[in-house]
């Protein structure tokens, strides 16, 4: 795919431009009137001292509020986070990995349903047929997988099965060394799924995190299985191991990456090949969501194309607003492109710049 | 740049993944390294697989295993072979190997010399760790010697390595593997992937089926699978990485070895006589060995041993590692030189213990020199052996001159793989063959590092990857 600039493409992108900032007003409106608003905008308003629904017109102005503090999401109480506007509705809340002490907690109602739709028209037919059941081998629990896999298999007229995986669990087990354990349980978890796979053939469609796709795939050939489409993502993926999944464990099955959390929702991936090294690059669901690569150390600074920075998130849904947050994720700034003329990241790893490690990837 | 290709059953595969490897004296990269991500190792060393690399080698009889080792050990020391995409001559190798560890030319030769002298002796170290069986028994795995049926199985169909980058030396303890039908999959030292990159290009010019080797640079997590999931494994390391295989029968650990020279009581005085063995033995090889005796313990004139010995050798001084006479490697890593002189420093603040080598040498242990970092020849006297230096093992030339009472060895020792026993004295030698903390026993004034291939230490390779099997026939 061209990445140079094109006409067409420029103006795509100021399309684009002027519907994210349509809707940042949109969002911001909602999120700072007291009749619809959180009460933890609503508070935060009151004491910055400025009303965000007259000041802020554009996306760009976004940064008056600075960067979002996952701490603000660390403990209770979290209804602080339901917006008045959806007093009644039921809630559900999404936890993030837990990799790092009490885990951050966001309130959900619909925002799973309309992110994995809209994402669900970005997956081909050919290979995610509709009907056609899923597979949903990984995380579940407190996290958004749980209900937004789900939702995506019933969206599409499938039906989901569901193997856990508690990465929680397996984290504890790396931190005492108890690696025979972790095979162990691995072991279990596919154990499972092999038995569910082939006992149903109509399960055509797969979702599951990188290192259970290679442990799937040591035990059993996703052609054999009836697999046509993997859908793969919940923790770090290499161009390396993209080339790998794709050279010898799809078999003919469509390979679709893809890098989400629970804080902004879902990004979709453009297909690569050898002639990109197998990059994985995706663009995220705008408006509804924006990644951007700033500088490491000044954060306000978007960094040029092709350079590599430290991945920020903003999420503008209704249900959820989260301006200018700090990943623990770095990245290379990925041009626009005709599909979707906005700003994507490249090859999106583990943040280089902290001190400490943190198990990562580990399921 | 160069690069070196992951050897996938020996065909090269570029990963999109590399690490970059610098030269020790510009820190500016000099070879970059396919990286093997965990999945390709994984899938690599499925049990089928596994059973194919080693079929490959069951087809071949072990005396034309041996044969085609021998002229591996010739291709690999004098043939130009292919490195990557590009030719690599011996002497490249020798510039290769030094300009990524320091190590001077003059010790890679010598190492190469070491490698290609156990590969062209294969038959003889085969027959020193069989204690003489006629190895086709393990082309059908039975046969009988002197009227007694004996069986064999293999242990595994391949044997894992997880390789240092310290000194090339280790890479003859894994060569006569293909001989003994084992298949190899080899993880190389992050700074050192040239040896066991041309060895395994040797064998294959050499007839070796290609099937039967891996090669893959890796990070710790996948090295650690190849030890799960190989048959049987080795690895070299220190305590800390290798404490995790130390009870699993399958894997051989190679770490520390806290070797020692001893010098027994009728020796004492005569102690001048031996300082040739104690220098070589600490110093050989710049100290980066196993078997380099990180201690002389004595039963008198320890302080004089110590004085002398450090007076002797603080005359090992950096050089280039084009000069002949370098004798010293430097730290690829300036950073670990750094931080073992800190340790050794850390240690001499407990009171009861002198770096006699420092009023000899005249300066700090830590060197700079044409680009390198060097840790100078170090040897502490200590009052005690509870000192925490006693008993302690560095990369470099280090040694702690204790003494104890004859009695109280060798127990006094703890696990200790060589020791050069000095002593004509048969009641303190029988205390030592007695012993079972200590492996490796050379008798009289040879250095610790003097090792005969075929007696082997620190496991035997043998009987790692075979296993006796009771076999009984039916009477005709």
């Amino acid at each position: 795919m061209s990445t140079t600039t094109t006409p067409d493409l420029q103006a795509a992108a100021t399309v684009a431009r002027t519907r994210l900032d349509a809707h940042v007003r949109e969002i911001v409106q909602w999120h700072f009137d007291p009749a619809t608003g959180s009460d933890f905008w609503l508070d935060w308003a009151q004491r910055a001292g400025w009303d965000p629904r007259a000041e802020v017109k554009t996306y760009d102005d976004l940064v008056r509020f600075g960067n979002f503090q996952d701490e603000w999401l660390r403990g209770g109480p979290v209804r602080k986070w339901v917006p008045k506007g959806y007093t009644g509705k039921p809630v559900s809340l999404f936890e993030t990995g837990g990799s790092t002490g009490v885990p951050k907690a966001r309130i959900n109602i619909d925002d799973f349903r309309i992110d994995y739709a809209n994402f669900s028209t970005t997956l081909p037919d050919e290979f995610f047929p509709k009907g056609a059941d899923w597979m949903h081998i990984g995380p579940s629990g407190p996290r958004r997988l749980r209900l937004a896999i789900e939702h995506l298999a019933q969206h599409r007229g499938g039906i989901c099965f569901m193997v856990d995986l508690d990465p929680r669990w397996v984290i504890k087990l790396i931190k005492w060394g108890e690696m025979e354990m972790v095979e162990k349980y691995k072991k279990h978890v596919i154990d499972q799924a092999l038995v569910l796979m082939k006992a149903h053939p109509n399960i055509q469609c797969l979702f599951t995190t990188p290192k259970l796709l290679e442990a799937l795939c040591e035990r059993a050939s996703l052609k054999q299985l009836g697999i046509k489409g993997v859908f793969c993502g919940g923790t770090e993926m290499t161009p390396q191991f993209h080339r790998f999944a794709k050279e010898e464990l799809m078999e003919g099955a469509y390979f679709a990456p893809t890098y989400g959390n629970t804080l902004m929702g879902l990004a979709t991936h453009r297909p690569t090949g050898a002639d990109e090294d197998y990059a994985i690059v995706y663009y995220p669901p705008c408006p509804r969501a924006m990644i951007e690569v700033v500088d490491r150390d000044q954060t306000d600074k978007v960094v040029d194309y092709g350079a590599t920075g430290r991945v920020r998130l903003t999420t503008l849904t209704k249900e959820f607003f989260m301006p200018r947050f700090l990943e623990r994720d770095e990245a290379e700034r990925e041009r626009p492109c005709a599909l979707y003329p906005w700003d994507g990241v490249r090859n999106v790893r583990p943040f280089s710049g902290f001190a400490t490690t943190v198990v990562e990837g580990v399921y | 740049m160069l690069h070196l290709p992951i050897l996938r059953f020996g065909q090269p595969y570029r990963s999109l993944d590399v690490a970059s490897v610098p030269d020790f004296r510009t820190r500016q990269p000099f070879v970059t390294v396919s990286q093997a991500n965990g999945g390709l190792v994984r899938r690599d060393l499925l049990p089928q697989q596994q059973a194919r690399m080693k079929a490959a080698l069951d087809a071949i009889p072990v005396a034309e295993l041996v044969a085609r080792t021998k002229r591996a050990a010739e291709i690999f020391a004098h043939d130009t072979l292919p490195v990557g995409e590009e030719a690599q001559t011996p002497d490249d190798y020798v510039r290769q190997l030094s300009a990524t560890t320091g190590l001077p030319h003059v010790m890679v030769r010598r190492n190469l010399e070491k490698i290609r002298g156990v590969m062209s002796n294969v038959d003889i170290v085969l027959a020193g760790l069989t204690r003489g069986l006629p190895m086709d028994i393990l082309d059908t795995g039975a046969g009988e010697i002197s009227g007694h049926a004996m069986g064999f199985v293999s242990r595994g169909d391949a044997l894992g390595v997880v390789l240092p980058s310290n000194s090339p030396g280790v890479h003859a303890l894994w060569a006569p593997t293909l001989a003994l039908k084992t298949a190899l999959v080899l993880k190389p030292g992050s700074a050192e992937p040239w040896s066991p990159y041309r060895m395994i290009q040797a064998f294959i010019k050499a007839g070796m089926p290609p099937e039967a080797f891996g090669y893959y640079p890796t990070d710790h997590a996948s090295a650690n699978e190849i030890l799960r999931r190989c048959g049987r494994g080795m690895v070299f390391g220190d305590v800390s990485s290798t404490k995790r295989w130390a009870k699993d029968p399958r894997v051989e650990v190679h770490g520390p070895g806290y070797s020692k020279v001893v010098l027994g009581p009728d020796q004492a005085d005569d102690w001048e006589r031996y300082l040739d063995v104690m220098a070589s033995s600490i110093a050989e090889n710049s100290g980066r060995s196993c078997v380099n005796a990180s201690g002389v313990w004595v039963t008198k004139h320890g302080r004089a041993i110590a004085e002398a010995l450090g007076a002797r050798l603080a005359r090992v001084v950096p050089r280039a590692p084009e000069d002949p006479e370098a004798d010293l490697a430097p730290f690829a890593d300036p950073k670990v030189a750094e931080r073992i002189s800190a340790m050794v420093d850390q240690g001499l603040r407990e009171p009861g213990a002198e770096d006699v080598t420092q009023k000899h040498r005249g300066k700090q242990r830590v060197a700079h020199f044409d680009g390198g970092t060097y840790l100078l020849p170090t040897i502490v006297h200590c009052d005690s052996s509870e000192h925490p230096l006693a008993n302690r093992e560095f990369l470099f030339p280090f040694a702690s001159v204790v003494e104890v009472p004859a009695e109280s060895m060798p127990e006094i020792l703890g696990p200790t793989l060589a020791v050069a026993l000095i002593s004509d004295d048969e009641g303190f030698r029988r205390r030592f063959f007695a012993s079972h903390d200590v492996h490796r026993l050379n008798l009289g004034p040879v250095p610790t590092q003097r090792v005969a291939w075929d007696q082997p230490h620190e496991g035997n390779l043998f009987e790692h990857l075979w296993a006796r099997r009771a076999l009984q026939r039916a009477t005709a």
